[in-house]
């Protein structure tokens, strides 16, 4: 789609968001969204189903951490938090409040976005790798004061029983649809955000803070408005967690290592780019499917696959597929077309970080 | 009397906190790189104590003489070769490099010695105690600790203050470019700054590993206390880390008093409202002070 044109030759000089690849990206993915869609009568087993929701949350968790870290520069150990409220909320929002297990999934959310704003008020205080250690104290303070609560099965966890009258195929296929429909939105939403005003601010602000500011930047409120969207797609990929196993425990839905997981599939997926979580979120699906008999060593793997890919290979795989950013399936940048018959000479500008 | 007697303990406590902190301080300071895998290296250092204490015999105060010169060098090694190339890279890759190192770090060891809790074991000086009024008393070895954290927050100012080197350190601290044109070298001194840190490090997780029990994941925890002691006394001031540790100490233990098994959250709590009222910390540093 051109946008605009500018210069003494209008037809020289042309500035570009989408692109052929964009096109045809857009194409494979809606292409792909629909052949997914009727997976479960076709082809897909109820396990292929319950696999498939995991990957679609992890799809989700990257792409949340990678708004917040790759687009806003802001490093969370804390997201755990967010996920332990989105499984607890829908628990509590289905069987407790009885909204209907469908309607719980949006309560959820709300749920993880307030708590989300009201933190950042703390949280924001911190910045850098204290932000980080920072937004860990507060998901173990919302881990340790959810287990002082009777109603939510303190520190044994409480089950999901709001689908019980559900056949098993259908509660499968349902909670299948939802994951894949969320998974949609969850990137949608970011797409969107970063073609935004919002999204222009923070390449603004990626490439100089002082000029940023001066052009009307508002720092700290683009970054409340990814902090609490960020929680509340967190909050989203919790719900679904719960869904997906029925049953939600302190430790494993409040666990470090959901952060540690985002972490590893924006790395090694590549961050900035909303390509890459999705990529990193299938690598790393795939990889744990595989190496499940690793054990710990698995672990130790992956952090020595996260490091060399910080260090010498900071745009991810996504980045050496692209060529550094020339192909973009989902644009959030412009272009500059210097001819419109010729390819594209000047660099893009992506909004990575 | 069993309220003064938790504040007693908790400032003893606050000691080790101090002791865990100093090194994360000491590395902020002089590169601002905040180091994930603290934590996780103090459990490194317990389990090393632990193995020498189990294998050779030794005495455990005689295994700080092994354990704080190894730290010292992994230290040294690490700053050399990871952090300082992810100090060059992008802004995010110090914090997402160390925060990788640490969940090695935690899995290497569950790999090694399994989930089981551990501990290192003093004798007889593991339940000695002096008792200071009918119902106040004090361990002898967690007092040893409070003291070697005092002492260590007290060198560790003084090295800075009036040695060559630590001036050095504080310089590039306030700006590289001028420090490089004065003949300093950052990498030499960061990775000397950061062989303290560890080998300081190694000193606090032995005493760690003596005072209560310990596993793999306990890195967390202690990174999180740590932390928590930095920013309760106030970024770039020791002094202030050793108060924040003992306000933490006392406000876990004296919390526990109040309300069995809520210690930790409480500790968590009073760092929150800190944050809340005096984000600066309590003792923040004094310009050019």
């Amino acid at each position: 789609m051109t946008t605009s044109a500018f210069g003494s030759s209008p037809a020289a000089v042309k500035v570009k968001r989408s692109t052929v690849a964009s096109y045809v990206g857009l194409a494979i993915a809606i292409v792909l969204v629909i052949a997914l869609a009727i997976g479960p009568f076709a082809f897909l087993t109820k396990g292929n189903q319950q696999n498939l929701v995991t990957l679609f949350t992890y799809i989700i968790m990257g792409t949340m951490w990678n708004l917040l870290a790759g687009y806003a520069g802001m490093v969370s150990i804390g997201q755990q938090a967010f996920i332990g409220i989105g499984a607890y909320g829908i628990v509590y929002a289905a069987d407790q409040l009885g909204v209907g297990p469908i309607a719980a999934i949006p309560v959820a959310m709300v749920i993880a976005g307030v708590v989300a704003y009201l933190v950042s008020f703390l949280a924001f205080r911190l910045s850098g790798g204290y932000f980080a250690i920072g937004t860990w104290v507060i998901a173990e303070v919302i881990k340790l004061m959810t287990t002082q609560i009777q109603i939510l099965g303190a520190g044994s966890g409480i089950s999901l029983t709001a689908f019980s009258g559900y056949k098993p195929a259908i509660r499968i296929a349902t909670v299948y649809w939802m994951a894949l429909a969320a998974m949609v939105l969850a990137i949608a939403v970011t797409y969107l955000l970063m073609r935004s005003r919002l999204g222009t601010g923070f390449t603004a602000l990626r490439d100089d803070p002082t000029a940023a500011a001066t052009l009307g930047v508002n720092v700290t409120r683009s970054k409340r408005i990814i902090w609490v969207a960020a929680a509340m797609g967190c909050g989203l990929a919790g719900a679904l967690l719960a869904a997906n196993t029925l049953r939600v425990q302190p430790d494993s839905v409040f666990s470090v290592q959901l952060t540690a997981t985002m972490l590893f599939i924006v790395v090694i997926g590549g961050i900035g780019t909303i390509e890459g979580p999705i990529l990193g979120a299938i690598v790393y699906f795939t990889l744990e499917h595989f190496l499940v008999d690793l054990g710990a060593w698995y672990l130790v793997i992956l952090g020595v696959v996260a490091i060399i890919m910080v260090l010498f290979l900071p745009q991810g795989l996504w980045g050496l597929i692209s060529g550094r950013g020339r192909i973009s399936l989902f644009p959030t940048g412009y272009r500059l077309m210097t001819n419109p018959a010729t390819p594209p000479t000047v660099a893009t500008q992506d909004n990575a970080v | 009397m069993q309220w003064a007697n938790a504040v007693v303990q908790g400032v003893i406590l606050g000691g080790l906190y101090a002791l865990l902190a100093a090194g994360l301080s000491l590395m902020f300071g002089v590169m601002r790189l905040v180091n994930l895998a603290h934590g996780a290296l103090a459990i490194v250092a317990a389990y090393l104590g632990m193995v020498l204490v189990n294998k050779t015999g030794l005495p455990p105060f005689a295994t700080l003489l092994i354990v704080v010169p190894v730290m010292a060098l992994v230290g040294w090694v690490l700053q050399r070769t990871l952090l300082n190339t992810a100090l060059n890279r992008q802004s995010l890759a110090p914090i997402l490099v160390t925060f990788g190192l640490a969940v090695i770090i935690q899995n290497l060891l569950l790999e090694i010695f399994t989930a089981d809790n551990q501990s290192i074991d003093v004798g007889s000086l593991a339940g000695a105690s002096i008792q200071i009024t009918p119902d106040i008393a004090v361990g002898v070895f967690p007092l040893i600790t409070f003291i070697v954290g005092v002492l260590v927050i007290a060198g560790l100012q003084l090295y800075l203050a009036k040695t060559t080197t630590g001036r050095a350190m504080r310089a590039t601290s306030d700006d590289r470019e001028a420090a490089a044109l004065m003949g300093i070298d950052h990498r030499n001194l960061y990775a000397l700054a950061t062989a303290i840190a560890i080998g300081l490090v190694g000193l606090a997780g032995v005493f760690l590993g003596v005072r209560t029990q310990f596993n793999p994941t306990f890195g967390d925890v202690t990174l999180i206390f740590a932390f928590e002691a930095v920013i309760i006394g106030g970024l770039g001031s020791l002094w202030g880390t050793l108060w924040g540790g003992i306000i933490l100490g006392v406000a876990q233990v004296v919390g526990a008093q109040a309300f069995p098994s809520s210690g930790v959250l409480l500790g968590h709590i009073v760092f929150l409202l800190v944050l809340a009222f005096r984000p600066t910390g309590l003792f923040p540093k004094v310009v050019n002070g």
